[in-house]
């Protein structure tokens, strides 16, 4: 018995030194980036990197002026443009992945070639991918040139139209509504599991949060006059472009569970009397639902930290394609405005958190109870 | 089709030969429409790395080139050679020590679990996920008070630091399928923890060191935020200078594509040489507990 407390003191020994470095590294760090946001640290220039600058602590004001203030439009058109184009490809991902997956399922000659081309972008920096890209899509040559298309309506990366574009102000009313709504569904699904307590606080909450919506939500106003954001479509070419890259990884992904699934399932359900297609729709793509839930959340992350990849193809100064992350870096390290740059590295971080932490919770949770 | 074959093992066969004409038609389609969407990328980029810079214009794009101008990869070394010795270096070092680590750790965690591991773990990998703006000003700040800002052992460390969750995480799923009764019959005989990791464990850690390595290689090698950030010219990775040479307003095309290429073929050539194992690395970073 001593024997074995003396080995596994060894085994906390060994991790100490990765424990400290990363709590150092991880969790120090993001405490110390939170604690610069609230300061004003760079707003004046000359203090930025001066060897003692004088720092004062002026509270949330750095979001505060991000969210609201005439100076920082392009943060939040931003953070929509990170929105559309989350949404975008983990879509293009997904489709483009399981479709690959299906038909590398279907055991075609010579599979191993196959999957080697839809996966090998993975292997290539985003920097690789992007300068190729940019290439492709220059205006005067390549897609525009292979498909004969008119160069003068087709600039792929140097658009400026924006599509589906909605006043900033409306904001806080487009929120509430939408979060308002996903209760009423929660409450449906709670009322049919039977659940009378949570179907009456969601329903009660969905009541609330429409009712601002409707009464309080339109006087809401961020900004003295309209904004306009939305979908700036030269992020087209830069999303075509991750999927490229990242389509593969989705693939690998899904036909790691196809081959998962027994082929007695399938067998059962042919002798049930499905066809092909109920095959699918009942058996394989529910057992794919999980593998769907993780490329999300993974694209989703590598999506909301995209930078790179944009830094490539548009360069770090082209409004239009501009993302949160790109911004952070320009804000930090070419104006040194350094606490808007933490301030925008922290939004940065709760985007992911929301939906990283909850993740390694669910794939925690279950460990835990028999370790 | 609805006669139950007699063997699992014939199924797929009987079912899908008599149908060979359309649905394997159609397979075969999408493959290579897929293919395409895939592979005019890397044919534009050879193509257009190979030919002069007056020939690349708007008409000739997607042709051949009239003769192979090897001229645009020795200009491209000329400026970017330096930096892929740096990448080398880089990566080979950040790999061997991050990997390192991750083995002890995953042997420390998954062999020899103590209360509250799986926590500990769990926060250990939530610095996989987190955007690297979270933490680059103070990463910035402590690089540059160490003195190690614009030279390349900075960059080393944050790729070890930030490389640990990832070689723990597979090391750890790695071990985890070595049977504990393996280990148990070792502290019978009497060994202790260092015994054990070095006359068990790592002599059967070979194919999780190939996984780590391929993964933490490529993704070093690839790696762009902190290369902007920590290195000055002179220390600077490939994905940098790449960068550098494909912006502005590079008329000559051949010279990024050429740039792009040199930049792509270590990870390329890990990847067609080792795929199998590169696979296992992205497979492993989806968690699966």
């Amino acid at each position: 018995m001593k024997r074995l407390s003396t080995d596994r003191l060894w085994a906390i020994a060994v991790l100490t030194p990765s424990v400290i470095l990363l709590a150092v590294f991880v969790y120090g760090f993001i405490f110390r980036t939170a604690y610069t946001s609230l300061t004003d640290w760079g707003n004046d220039p000359a203090q930025a990197f001066s060897l003692t600058p004088i720092i004062r602590f002026i509270g949330l004001q750095n979001y505060h002026d991000l969210f609201t203030s005439n100076l920082n439009a392009r943060f939040r058109q931003d953070l929509v443009s990170t929105l559309f184009f989350t949404v975008f490809f983990i879509a293009g991902c997904l489709g483009l992945g399981l479709s690959m997956a299906l038909l590398l399922d279907r055991n075609p000659k010579a599979e191993g070639i196959w999957r080697t081309i839809f996966l090998f972008p993975m292997s290539l920096s985003f920097i690789v991918t992007g300068t190729i890209w940019r290439w492709m899509l220059q205006p005067q040559g390549g897609l525009n040139q292979l498909f004969h298309l008119n160069p003068a309506s087709n600039g792929w990366l140097t658009s400026r139209d924006s599509v589906w574009s909605f006043d900033w102000n409306k904001l806080p009313l487009i929120t509430a509504t939408i979060v308002g709504l996903v209760l009423l569904w929660v409450a449906w699904l709670a009322f049919r599991d039977g659940q009378r307590t949570r179907t009456w606080v969601a329903l009660g909450c969905a009541a609330l949060l429409l009712l601002w919506a409707l009464v309080i939500g339109p006087n809401v106003k961020l900004l003295p006059a309209p904004e306009l954001h939305g979908f700036n479509i030269a992020f087209i070419g830069i999303i075509i472009a991750a999927i490229w890259q990242m389509s593969g990884y989705t693939m690998a992904l899904y036909l790691a569970g196809l081959r998962g699934i027994p082929e007695e399932l399938r067998e059962a359900s042919r002798v049930d009397g499905a066809n092909e297609w109920n095959t699918y729709r009942h058996v394989i793509f529910p057992l794919l639902a999980p593998i769907t839930l993780s490329a999300m959340i993974i694209l989703g992350h590598i999506s909301l930290k995209i930078f790179d990849l944009v830094f490539a193809m548009t360069g770090p100064d082209n409004g239009p394609t501009d993302v949160p992350a790109l911004l952070m870096y320009i804000t930090s390290f070419r104006q040194n405005a350094l606490a808007v740059g933490a301030a925008i590295g922290t939004v940065l971080l709760l985007l992911v958190a929301v939906i990283i932490i909850p993740y390694l919770f669910s794939q925690f949770k279950t460990q835990e109870g028999h370790a | 089709m609805t006669t139950t074959p007699l063997s699992p093992v014939s199924a797929p066969s009987t079912h899908k030969s008599p149908r060979f004409s359309v649905a394997r038609g159609l397979m075969y389609l999408g493959l290579t429409i897929a293919t395409l969407f895939f592979l005019l990328p890397i044919y534009l980029l050879v193509v257009t790395a190979f030919k002069t810079p007056d020939a690349i214009n708007l008409a000739t794009t997607w042709q051949l080139p009239k003769f192979l101008n090897w001229a645009s990869f020795s200009d491209a070394w000329a400026k970017v050679g330096g930096n892929m010795g740096n990448s080398l270096f880089l990566a080979m070092t950040a790999t061997a020590i991050s990997a390192m680590l991750g083995s002890l750790n995953g042997y420390a965690l998954s062999k020899w679990r103590f209360r509250g591991a799986n926590t500990l773990f769990a926060f250990m990998l939530f610095g996989m996920f987190i955007p690297y703006q979270s933490v680059l000003i103070p990463l910035f700040q402590f690089i540059k008070s160490l003195g190690l800002y614009g030279s390349i052992w900075g960059l080393i460390l944050a790729h070890v630091v930030y490389g640990i969750p990832i070689t723990t995480l597979i090391f750890r799923n790695f071990y985890a399928d070595v049977p504990d009764a393996l280990v148990e019959a070792a502290t019978i005989d009497g060994a202790g923890f260092w015994s054990i990791y070095s006359k068990v464990i790592f002599p059967i850690s070979v194919p999780g060191f190939v996984v780590v390595i391929i993964w933490q290689f490529t993704q070093v090698w690839n790696e762009f935020l902190f290369a902007a950030t920590l290195t000055s010219s002179g220390s600077q990775p490939v994905t940098y200078a790449l960068s550098q040479l494909a912006g502005g307003q590079a008329v000559s095309w051949n010279l990024p594509m050429a740039g792009a290429i040199l930049a792509a073929i270590p990870t390329l050539l890990v990847y067609i040489v080792l795929g199998r194992y590169f696979v296992r690395g992205l497979l492993a970073g989806s968690v699966k507990g």
